[in-house]
């Protein structure tokens, strides 16, 4: 057999679901994670949760991180989580969310299924470092 | 091949989204493992119809796959859509925005996009594109569409693994044709002059077929097609050059043509990458690139005969090959 080399790069889809229109944040994200070195699939404004998940699955990404600042974080996320899950796309999908995220919602996002929450004022450098340490095996 | 290889096999053929996803990664990723995959699909292949689309930035290519995936799924036909993107050659990130344009099939599985980058591999893309379109058709997706910037030899490349290369410009652009000298305009089967609704359209249509003029195609002539990516309009005289250039394709046997040619390049690619690496080994046994080129600039020895001298082994043992063939079964 040949020699094959490894050209693995970290794949994220940064996605903005629903209806809200602030996308400075997943601009911004973006741009360090590209600048971080990894591929970056940017899913632009106002998509359905199903559109989000039909982009995870076909990128096959490693990473989903998704931005909400409408508030209505907790019907979209577990609706993403449950489409992920009819495609087995759910176990090595690392799912990151950023945005207005108020305290008290947390624990039963990550019950849902969220590995992180970045608030308001995350370092870029400690997101980044979290989706190095955390991106999945493939 | 591996049993996870032989199940991811299996799953793609059976039609799972998440299997073909995959696959298409362990492409890009160059995984160990991945030739006997791509090795694997090979005999499944050979119904799709591949249409690459090339063209400046912001010339409205993704818009216009847009329209078209949609009109193919009308029509009841599966569509893949690969989409590639440049990536930054200092840190090797990318930002890969081409499902935005994307909006009239969202959320439809069977239209399968995936966005690609370059990641710094030399000529690399052109052979993922192909490895990713086998997977694409062996998973029995209809129609394929591979699109890229139109702006150097990767992308000639990439796009030469279509039936049929649609080059797009846009009005007032007159850099732009003169950039399809370079190359472009000899890969081309169907030109489009998208956002004809702009002036200078005519123009750009004349320029556009004096320039084809010039050039001898053989037996297809060159179509030229105006269209409006974001209203749909010309859309369907779109269409219908590209089942034209299909029937062309078919009944001239140019298909077929196209088709060895294409498996002749791809061996010959596979064949220089393998020797290449076989030979990045033999350098380093010789203690490195960094110390044999020491010694050219010492002006102890010369590039040609440090190449000649890392060659040598490979030579010799295929040239006693040739002399006692080794029985083979």
């Amino acid at each position: 057999m040949s020699v094959e080399e490894d050209q693995r790069a970290i794949r994220c889809l940064v996605a903005k679901v629903g209806l809200d229109g602030h996308d400075r944040g997943a601009h911004v994200i973006s741009r360090a994670f590209r600048d971080a070195g990894f591929e970056v699939i940017y899913s632009g404004l106002h998509n359905a949760p199903d559109e989000i998940v039909q982009a995870a699955v076909q990128e096959d990404v490693d990473v989903l991180g998704i931005s909400i600042l409408s508030g209505a974080h907790n019907t979209l996320v577990p609706k993403i989580v449950a489409g992920l899950e009819e495609y087995g796309a759910f176990e090595d999908t690392l799912i990151i969310l950023g945005g207005v995220i108020p305290d008290k919602d947390k624990a039963g996002l990550e019950e849902a299924g969220v590995d992180a929450i970045f608030g308001p004022g995350t370092p870029m450098e400690e997101t980044i470092e979290f989706v190095r340490e955390n991106a999945p095996e493939r | 091949m591996s049993r996870g290889e032989d199940a991811l096999v299996e799953d793609l053929l059976d039609g799972q989204y998440r299997a073909l996803a995959r696959t298409i990664t362990r492409i890009e990723n160059r995984s160990p493992g991945y030739r006997d995959l791509v090795a694997a699909l090979h005999e499944h292949t050979g119904d799709a119809e591949v249409i690459g689309i090339t063209g400046s930035p912001g010339a409205g290519k993704s818009t216009l796959v847009d329209k078209l995936a949609k009109s193919y799924r009308e029509d009841g036909l599966t569509v893949g859509v690969i989409a590639v993107d440049p990536s930054s050659p200092y840190t090797g990130g990318a930002v890969l925005g081409d499902r935005i344009r994307m909006a009239s099939t969202t959320g439809d599985m069977d239209t399968f996009v995936r966005s690609m980058s370059a990641r710094g591999q030399l000529g690399g893309l052109s052979t993922a594109t192909g490895d990713a379109i086998t997977a694409f058709d062996a998973f029995g997706i209809d129609r394929i569409i591979v699109e890229t910037v139109g702006a150097g030899q990767n992308e000639v490349d990439i796009v030469r693994t279509a039936d049929t290369v649609a080059v797009l410009v846009q009005p007032e652009s007159g850099d732009d044709i003169q950039m399809l000298k370079a190359g472009i305009l000899e890969i081309g089967d169907v030109f489009v002059v998208n956002k004809a609704d702009m002036p200078g359209a005519d123009r750009t249509v004349k320029q556009l077929s004096e320039m084809l003029e010039g050039h001898d195609r053989g037996e297809w002539d060159p179509a030229i097609v105006e269209t409006v990516a974001t209203s749909g309009e010309g859309l369907d005289d779109l269409l219908e050059a590209f089942a034209s250039h299909r029937e062309f394709l078919e009944s001239s046997g140019a298909l077929e043509e196209k088709a060895r040619t294409r498996y002749a390049e791809e061996v010959r690619t596979l064949l220089r990458e393998d020797a290449g690496r076989l030979l990045e080994g033999e350098i380093e046994r010789r203690g490195g690139i960094e110390e044999l080129v020491d010694r050219i600039v010492a002006r102890e020895t010369d590039p040609y005969t440090v190449a000649d001298e890392i060659v040598a082994p490979l030579e010799e043992c295929l040239t006693r090959e040739e002399a006692e063939p080794s029985v083979r079964n």
